[in-house]
């Protein structure tokens, strides 16, 4: 392992980071697909394609609660050297062509081997689960600020056909997250199933919208090749045409399975980051800063490595540019159960979702008991209000808003 | 008045003289003229009015 010392006036400093090697485990979750190819071809039976599913959310959350969490932080002084070091700024761009070559791949062997419409399913699944992590690649490398960086971005949302969510994520979500305006953030009462309604279309309107105007103040149509989704639409409309004819007719409901598949992994991890938080209006009708306790974060190790410390949220909207291995633990942020991985399922079960969240969610310092707090779902607010407002944790309830 | 300002969060700085093309913001554009809801290109956290003026 590699040690960062930095010399100071009160002594040196110096810092491991004990991660860094395992943050390789990004490299070989994109090819997960290629782990049920490999069990189908060697025992035969097309069931084996179901094995990344079960690495995905019944592995995956095992070893998020068998390995715990990480709380370490790399001091200040050393976040400098971090961020500098060729090595980590490799690893997200050498995921890229591996996200090519799962959907490829799976396309490939959906396509050659006699399966049944099950067998064709849980590949395009598989598929649309690594390159979900795709979106996830794409975030960390579009938040930066080269140009390298934010064009592979470009090129490897191409692939779940999701070439939108730069502008989307950065200059939408960003600014407006926790707040009900956006797309992008859940409210508490709101199930995976409705959020996603909102969600899907919401944020594809909004990146056209932004893209529309930065194009119009430089007096360009948006239907020209300086619009940045149309040039990862146009990786995207390459590549998945370029299935099409390989590998027939099939492709058609393979990709849109696969797609959809990446999309609501982005459609989960969404759900899970900001459920129910808002931030509060100030007298000049702006919203206040994004705070670190407007995120829900998790320190599973495990998922943490695999989707380049995502889950260390409340860092990452305070600084988005920060690269994933400074991202930093705070003390005091809400906090979820698990990784995002045993999240999902969770969510999956909107009761039970419900059960776990929204007593945690009431329970956090900041909220206290007090729904004027809290981004509810206005269908649900009535039934919040009587369920957590009157008897609410202090009983902080505004009168003028009861059921 | 200063022609360069920068965000507190992530170090995006504007500069007068530059403008913004990508923003599509002509060099020369003044700091001021900058729409009064515009968030800092790079991180959308910080607010037109959070920048720090450099010299």
């Amino acid at each position: 392992m590699k040690t960062y010392t930095l010399a100071t006036d009160a002594g040196d400093i110096s810092y491991t980071d004990t991660k860094r090697y395992f943050w390789m485990a990004s490299l070989a979750y994109a090819l997960i697909p290629f782990l049920g190819i490999g069990a189908h071809a060697l025992f035969g039976h097309q069931a084996w394609l179901a094995l990344p599913l079960f690495v995905a959310y019944v592995i995956g959350p095992i070893l998020d609660w068998w390995l715990g969490e990480d709380e370490n932080n790399p001091p200040e002084e050393i976040v400098p050297l971090l961020e500098e070091d060729p090595y980590y700024r490799l690893l997200p761009m050498l995921t890229v062509p591996l996200h090519f070559a799962s959907l490829i791949g799976a396309a490939y062997w959906a396509s050659t081997q006699a399966l049944s419409w099950w067998g064709v399913l849980l590949l395009a699944v598989s598929a649309g689960i690594a390159n979900g992590l795709g979106i996830n690649t794409g975030h960390e490398l579009g938040h930066k600020k080269t140009q390298l960086e934010r064009s592979l971005a470009k090129i490897v949302l191409a692939v779940p056909a999701y070439g939108h969510f730069s502008i989307e994520h950065n200059r939408g979500h960003h600014r407006d997250v926790a707040t009900p305006e956006d797309p992008a953030s859940s409210r508490m009462g709101e199930s995976i199933y409705k959020f996603a309604r909102r969600e899907i279309p919401g944020a594809f309107r909004r990146a056209w919208a932004i893209e529309d105007e930065r194009l119009t103040r430089k007096g360009i149509s948006v239907w020209s090749w300086e619009n940045e989704i149309l040039q990862s639409y146009a990786v995207t409309f390459t590549l998945q045409i370029s299935l099409i004819a390989t590998f027939g007719w099939l492709m058609i409901p393979f990709l849109a399975i696969h797609n959809f598949l990446a999309w609501w992994q982005l459609t989960s991890a969404n759900y899970i980051e900001h459920y129910g938080l808002l931030r509060q209006k100030e007298p000049n009708g702006k919203y206040e800063r994004c705070q670190p306790h407007h995120s829900w974060n998790s320190n599973h190790k495990y998922t943490n490595l695999v989707l380049f410390h995502l889950e260390r949220h409340s860092d990452h909207h305070a600084h988005p540019t920060r690269r994933y291995q400074s991202l930093r633990n705070f003390k005091d942020v809400p906090r979820l159960p698990n990784g995002y991985n045993g999240m999902f399922p969770l969510a999956y079960v909107p009761p039970l979702w419900f059960r776990v969240m929204d007593p945690r969610l009431m329970a956090l310092p900041h909220i206290d008991g007090d729904m004027t707090q809290v981004n509810v779902d206005p269908d649900k607010k009535d039934e919040l209000y009587a369920k957590y407002g009157v008897a609410g944790l202090n009983g902080n309830m505004p009168t003028t808003e009861a059921a | 008045m200063s022609s360069v300002y920068e965000c507190p969060g992530c170090g995006y700085q504007y500069n007068q003289d530059l403008g913004d093309e990508h923003e599509g913001f002509a060099p020369g554009t003044p700091f001021d003229e900058l729409p009064e809801d515009w968030v800092c290109p790079d991180c959308s956290v910080r607010y037109k009015e959070d920048f720090q003026p450099l010299q």
